[in-house]
């Protein structure tokens, strides 16, 4: 994975999954490019036309991802051009499900950044910068498990390329 | 010399499936032995198994999709998604269960899917309700779920455990679900993040397997991987002729290492609610007392099994749903509707002003069934109250027993159910 640079759109703790994508969206289709223009919608309605516009990072506080299982959540984020997702904490369903779907996740102390910021990451690196401020940021790494897949490119892309599991 | 401590349920069944010695922490691939998805979630199920090139299921008689999120249909996308369902049931020889049917959570274990000791997945979040029935099973999204339709194993972080010992005996008008509400407050969203639980102590042994299942439902709103506990003669009893295959129940060591331990005695527990719009936004039910109630709903995964539409039909006999309210019930399953019209429950629910809607997950979802207006005030057997869960952010949903639900709508606010109970 190669560094990503990005603005920093900075929202709360305990983020679910229906405000990712909320339910009544989610069942009616298969078509994330669609489905995505939701992404966030009960707290942030602009979200999708803020970070698709050049790309960013969702950052959040603790328990980012909490609820149901929907891989419609990273999917959407995904397809707003959401780059990274940097949260204190994750859930866990949604932790694996975004690794699955090839979309970084972060843990680190938010705190340290604020709205706006601009980011510099580069996961393979371990290295999290954040420019506006001019600091360093420590990530914790991800298990070695769920490098190798988001390295590959995601589950999927790691079945195709090995003909089932190889971990 | 070093002592090794004795495993939890979850270390065992996950040493078991994986042919290691798995201690929490670990990372291991193990076997799975049944693998689920829903209408929300096979869809893309179905995709990532095409991305994975995949044709064929490791074992089509251990895969099941069922349409219960949004069944019948509302929408023509849907229904496209639904067809695409049935046709993979068709090509693939995978189990569908369709309209009518019921709650996923419902089916897969009534219907003789899983036993005692299984490792179950499912691309719901909560299949963790089979933890009450002993099985190490938990909720994934689509593409973990297809890799193990594909291969038949997963890999698994092996969790550290919570035990939650719960001892005393339920005051009447106090449930299961109050239970599950009080732990959902004392340990918050998180409290459980990447780990599991394990319900043990004499209240869990009073409960029937149907109360347990609303326990072990609501583990993963602490964050919890699964909600186990131990197989005991009514969960032996509760299998009786439901599965072909020998239940291999499984025990936690008496030295079994718990990364914490809780005790709650539940003597003194009160009705508990949960308010907008965070599951852990749980107090005792009294402090909301009052409050105007236009929808009530009784059904889901959590609570709408035969016992709690027997609570219901007891409290509504002979009353009525208050001019200002409406209830909706949604039995878990065609068996749990067939049953409760056997008993009288639908006859006496339907003639209080219930409306009664198709087996499944109701309006819990927001997609059909029930959405609320702007402003509306909903209670509910449900197992989640965010903002918008129920197709409308506007409105605001509050969590509590079947007895509670039933004594708001009679009411048209919100109110104790224990009067009920005298
Ligand atoms: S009843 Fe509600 S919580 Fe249960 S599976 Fe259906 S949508 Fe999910």
């Amino acid at each position: 994975m190669s560094a990503i640079q990005a603005r920093a759109f900075k929202y709360g703790d305990d983020i679910n999954t229906d405000y990712i994508i909320s339910g009544k969206h989610k069942f009616k289709s298969a078509d994330m490019a669609a489905m995505a223009v939701h992404a966030m919608e009960d707290l942030d309605p602009d979200y999708h036309a803020k970070v698709s516009r050049e790309g960013g990072f969702l950052v959040a506080g603790k328990n980012f991802g909490m609820g149901s299982s929907r891989e419609q959540a990273p999917l959407v984020l995904i397809h707003s051009d959401t780059r990274a997702v940097l949260a204190k904490s994750f859930a866990r369903i949604f932790y694996r499900n975004a690794i699955n779907t090839g979309l970084p996740v972060v843990e680190c102390d938010t705190d340290l950044i604020d709205d706006g910021d601009e980011l510099d990451l580069d996961l393979a690196a371990g290295y999290l910068k954040n420019v506006t401020k001019g600091t360093d940021i420590p990530v914790k790494p991800l298990p070695s498990v769920m490098a190798q897949l988001l390295e590959e490119g995601g589950l999927a892309a790691h079945f195709r390329k090995h003909g089932g599991f190889n971990i | 010399m070093i002592e090794i401590p004795g495993k939890t349920i979850a270390e065992k069944i996950l040493s078991a499936h994986s042919g290691t010695d798995a201690r929490a922490g670990d990372i291991v691939i193990a076997d799975v032995d049944f693998v689920m998805g829903q209408d929300g979630t096979t869809p893309l199920a179905i995709r990532a198994l095409a991305d994975m090139g995949v044709v064929e299921l490791f074992d089509a008689g251990k895969v099941a999709v069922v349409m219960d999120h949004s069944c019948p249909s509302p929408v023509e996308g849907v229904s496209e998604l639904h067809t695409m369902m049935r046709e993979f049931g068709k090509r693939t020889g995978a189990k569908v269960y369709d309209v009518g049917d019921g709650v996923c959570h419902q089916l897969i274990p009534e219907q003789g899917h899983v036993v005692p000791g299984d490792l179950v997945v499912g691309c719901d979040s909560h299949t963790c309700t089979y933890g009450a029935l002993n099985v190490f099973s938990t909720g994934v999204g689509s593409t973990d779920g297809a890799a193990a339709m594909a291969a038949g194993k997963l890999w698994f972080k092996v969790p550290e455990t919570i035990k939650i010992t719960l001892s005393g005996e339920l005051p009447p008008g106090v449930f299961s679900k109050d239970v599950i509400l009080a732990i959902a407050g004392e340990l918050g969203a998180d409290g459980a993040t990447y780990q599991a639980l394990e319900f043990a102590g004499p209240a869990i042994d009073a409960m029937s397997v149907e109360a347990r299942m609303t326990v072990s439902n609501m583990a993963i709103e602490v964050g919890a991987k699964a909600g186990l506990m131990r197989a005991d003669a009514k969960t032996l009893a509760w299998y009786e002729g439901r599965s072909e295959r020998e239940p291999a129940p499984v025990d936690p060591d008496a030295d079994a290492a718990y990364v914490r331990e809780l005790e709650l005695d539940v003597s003194g527990l009160e009705p508990q609610i949960a308010a907008p719009h965070q599951v852990d936004n749980v107090s005792p039910l009294v402090e909301f007392e009052g409050t105007p109630i236009q929808q009530g709903v009784i059904g889901t995964c959590t609570n709408g099994r035969l016992e709690d539409l027997g609570i219901a039909a007891s409290m509504l006999s002979g009353r009525r749903v208050h001019p200002d309210a409406r209830l909706i019930v949604a039995p878990a399953s065609r068996r749990i509707y067939l049953d409760a019209m056997a008993a009288g429950y639908i006859q006496t629910l339907v003639e209080a002003g219930a409306a009664v809607v198709t087996p499944g997950c109701g309006p819990c979802v927001g997609t059909h069934n029930g959405v609320p207006s702007d402003g509306e005030n909903v209670i509910s057997t449900a197992n989640r109250n965010f903002r918008g869960r129920m197709g409308n952010s506007e409105a605001f949903i509050y969590l509590a027993s079947p007895a509670a639900v039933a004594a708001s709508v009679i009411e048209g606010r919100i109110a104790d159910p224990r009067t009920y109970f005298e």
